[in-house]
Parts: structure tokens; sequence; C-alpha cells
């Protein structure tokens, strides 16, 4: 293994001002997540009717929950699948491989410096918009800033591991943009982005239970709208990095497997 | 006419050689696209499990909007294909090759990018539409069917004018737009009964970016929605426009195009 930190830190850096100059792009991201929080606000207050509680969430919680879930998917998005299975089709990674680093660490690195820029340009202004137009409430207590922060992180590694996962499957099939889409609609509805896990109907909402996807928005987005506190924090964050530990496993596998496949195909 | 016909038949059989060898791509791609409309459906059935009418409209009558909005948008799907336009034609410059070529440019692409198994969906459109028409009762009368193709092509122009307009940004500025993937959640918002949205959204979605007209205004002439029939004779107008907007946009986008440069 070569040098080792600063190199890696050295992607983050790079990713970062890359996205910096394309950030004109992000002010119309910005627009679109608004109105995709304003179409669901709507269709939430017309299924709200007069008031009430639906899966627990009132209809305040549910705004709160509405948008913080869509500006963490701004932060946490990224296309690390879409630049893997683009690196494996044109035979890129064969360079890659060679280089002295660990390809994937690389690819965590960008997907982390773009996650920075997408963090302090999209989610935060967005997160302002939608709480002028939105009656959006933040949380008061300070543990609920503190673990849904630390928990957003996670959320952007496991996204991202899965983004990985999906994008080395393009060794194995030859044409793998039907999983990349496939893992798009599964992460946003699975992960509680479009409907909170708890209005599903309760079988299906304890088979996600077991599942990686709500760790990337429903269990932050509960501690923001302080349904989960205190000690639940830690139980959701225990979740949160056992999933993470556990998709390292698939994600070294396929990754050891791939490096043995390409070999194959470049002999 | 018939010059363009017979390229159309030429890049089919192509693309049925290249794909017949890889079958089970194929199969992953209909199972795909077919996992994404089931989730949209889930979606609405999860919300009725916990409301009776969606501002005014039943369980029925929302999946019926759904199945028609599955039938133009799985045409589009096919034959209307400009994802990665920005990196494969600009970036790579496969559009110097195109254009050296006598057909039209954008019809090239097109054809290039032609994608069958997306049909698979306004199949399912159509039988969604047919079941959820016979729990409803609605009626079938002499015009429901041409009714059905003037409305689906108004559509799929409407869809074509809108992501030729936008994908022609990419020869304005060589900065990947990320807009495409973001119009696909907005795409989704018109197959819901617009007038629950406000002022503002409802206007967007009727008139800006008009995917009303793909969805919900189309679709309440089958479910007979007094309020709602003047719009729906109105998509053939507004694909005529929207079409004529994106045409324009993109040939005059060709024009300024001068190559990547390397």
């Amino acid at each position: 293994m070569f040098s080792g930190a600063s190199a890696y830190i050295d992607f983050i850096r790079i990713r970062f001002l890359t996205m910096l100059a394309y950030r004109v792009n992000y002010y119309t991201g910005i627009l679109i997540y608004t109105l995709n929080i304003g179409v669901y606000y709507f269709t939430w207050k017309a299924i709200y009717g007069g008031g009430g509680e639906l899966g627990g969430f009132t209809a305040s919680q549910m705004t709160t929950y509405l948008a913080v879930s869509w500006m963490a998917r701004a932060f946490y998005f990224n296309n690390l699948d879409r630049e893997i299975s683009t690196d494996i089709r044109d035979g890129s990674i064969a360079i890659q491989f060679i280089r002295p680093y660990n390809y994937i660490m690389v690819k965590m690195m960008q997907g982390f410096g773009e996650g920075l820029f997408r963090f302090m340009l999209f989610m935060i202004p967005g997160m302002a918009i939608a709480m002028l137009l939105f009656p959006v409430k933040l949380p008061t207590a300070p543990e609920a800033w503190a673990g849904f922060l630390v928990m957003l992180f996670f959320s952007f590694l496991i996204n991202s591991q899965l983004n990985v996962i999906t994008g080395l499957m393009a060794f194995f099939v030859e044409n793998n943009e039907g999983f990349m889409r496939m893992k798009r609609v599964v992460v946003d509805l699975f992960s509680g982005l479009i409907i909170p896990i708890s209005l599903f109907p309760g079988w299906l909402a304890d088979i996600m239970g077991f599942l990686p996807f709500q760790a990337i928005t429903y269990l932050p987005g509960s501690v923001f709208t302080g349904r989960i506190q205190g000690v639940g924090i830690w139980h959701v964050l225990g979740i949160q990095v056992l999933w993470f530990l556990l998709l390292l496993i698939p994600m070294v596998l396929l990754y050891r497997m791939s490096r043995k496949r390409l070999f194959v195909q470049g002999g | 006419m018939s010059y363009y016909l017979g390229l159309i038949v030429e890049y089919l059989k192509n693309y049925i050689k290249t794909r017949m060898t890889y079958r089970a791509d194929f199969w992953v791609e209909v199972i795909s696209d077919l996992l994404f409309q089931a989730t949209n459906l889930i979606f609405i059935f999860v919300i009725f499990m916990h409301t009776d009418s969606l501002g005014g409209w039943s369980q029925g009558e929302v999946v019926f909007v759904y199945g028609f909005f599955m039938v133009p948008f799985g045409v589009f799907s096919c034959f209307i294909n400009l994802w990665g336009f920005s990196e494969r034609y600009i970036v790579k410059g496969e559009m110097d090759r195109v254009m050296t070529r006598p057909a039209h440019n954008l019809f090239q692409i097109f054809l290039e990018n032609v994608d069958p198994p997306a049909l698979v969906g306004s199949i399912i459109g159509i039988v969604i539409m047919a079941i959820s028409g016979s729990q409803l009762g609605l009626p079938f009368e002499w015009w429901t069917i041409p009714a059905m193709l003037v409305l689906t092509i108004s559509a799929v122009a409407i869809y074509t004018g809108i992501y030729t307009a936008l994908t022609s940004l990419s020869f304005y500025s060589d900065a990947p737009t990320g807009i495409l993937p973001l119009m696909f959640n907005v795409q989704g918002y018109g197959r819901y009964p617009v007038t629950i949205y406000n002022r503002a959204i409802q206007v967007l979605l009727t008139w800006i970016l008009p995917f009303a007209f793909v969805g919900v205004y189309p679709a309440s002439l089958f479910l007979e929605r007094e309020e709602m029939r003047n719009m729906a004779f109105l998509t053939p107008v507004v694909g005529g426009v929207f079409l004529a907007i994106g045409l324009t946009a993109w040939n005059y986008g060709v024009r300024r195009y001068r190559g990547a440069g390397s």
C-alpha cells in the first residue's frame, strides 16, 4: 500500500473543487427539490384533511420529515454506481486497478467530496428555502442535532456502499442499467423517502425493518422530527453502524471477485 | 418519408440482433421497469390505506390515471431516450459522426437509443386501465380507442418536447447538466389530481413543465370528470406547442455545436 491518508484526502478536495466549478447545476437542483417537497407536502395535506395522526406522524411532523428527508437526499445522493459501471464498460478501470491505491476507497472519497459540496451548497440552502415556504420545525434538543448529523454521515456511507455494489455488478452482467434503475427506485421507496416506513402495512414495515434502506432516510428523519429521542438515538445509530459493517462484506467480496474477473477479460 | 421508415426498420433489426445475444439483460430491464411501476402503485395503495379520497378522487380513479400515464410513458421511453446524451454525444464526440450522415441528427440519435422493453410498461398500463375502468363502471364508447390514440401521441409529443429542449441545453454548456434525472421525479406529479396542489405548482405542471397533460388531464376524459374536460381537449395543442419548442431549441443548439475540441 502506498503513502496512505494524504493522497486519499486529495481525492476529496479535487472532487469538491470539480463540483464547485459546476455549481450552477445545483441551483436548478435546489428548485426541483423544493418542488418535490411542495408536491408531497400538498399530497399529505390532502390525505390528512382535517388533522389527526398517520402512522404516528402528526401533520406538522410529516412536513418536517418531508423537508429533512429530501434535503438529506440532496446530500447523500451520488452517482458512484454510474461512474463505476462506466469505468468498467469503457475499460478505464484497468488503469485504475494498476494504480497504487484502492479503487473503492478512491470512489468513496470522491463521493465524500461531492457530499461535502452538496451539504454546503445544496442541502443547507435548500433547507433554508424549504423553511421559508413550508412550516418546518427544527429540533430544539442539542442531542437531536448531534444525533442527526452523525446519522446523516452514516446515511451517506450506506447509500454509497449500495452504489458501489450496484456499480460493480457491471462486471457480472453485460448491461447493469436495469440494476442501477432498480436500486434507485428501491432506495427511494424503502428508505422511507416517499412514504415513512410506519405508514406501510404492518408486514411490509416489518420486512423493511430487516433491510438496510431504512437506515438511509427513515431513521435519521425520525431523530430530526423528534419521534426518536434520548437513548433511542443510540439505538438507531447502532442499527446504522451495524448495516455499515454488514455491507462492507459484499462490497469487499465483489471487489476481490471483480479484480480476478478483470484479469481474465484483459488477458 | 419512406427513407426514414426504412431506417426505422433497419435500426430495429439491428437492435434485435444485438439484444438477442444478451437475452438475460433484456429481462432484467423489463423487470426493473416493472418494479419501478410497481413502487408507484404501492405509493397509491399505501396512501389510500389512510384516506378514502385524494382531493375528491377515489382510489380506483387515481389507479386509472396511473394506468393511462404508463401508456405514453412507455412509448416515449421506447423511442426517445436522451439519457446520457451529453456524455456520449458531446463529450465523447459522437455527435460529429451523426452529423456527417444524411438523416436528421435528432432522428438518428433517437434510433440509436431505442429501448423496446419499455413498451411492456405501456401494455401493463392498458391492462390497469381496463381493470380499474371496469371496476369503476366506465362506459366503452366508439371514441374511446381513437381518443386514446390521439391523447397518447399528444402526451408523447409533450415528453419529447420537454426532454429535447432540456437536452439541447448541453449544446450551450459543456458542463454535465444534472437536469434530466431531476425531471424524472417531476414528471410523475402530473398523474395525481393536480387540484390538490397549490396555485403555483398547478400553474407549473400545467403551463411550464406541462406534465399534468401526460397524466391526469387526458385521463379525466375517460373518467368523465367534468372539471378537467377542457384540459383534456387541450392536450393535442399543448403537445404540438411543446414539440415545436423542443425541436426549435434543438436545431438552434445544433447550429451552435462546435465539437468537443480534441
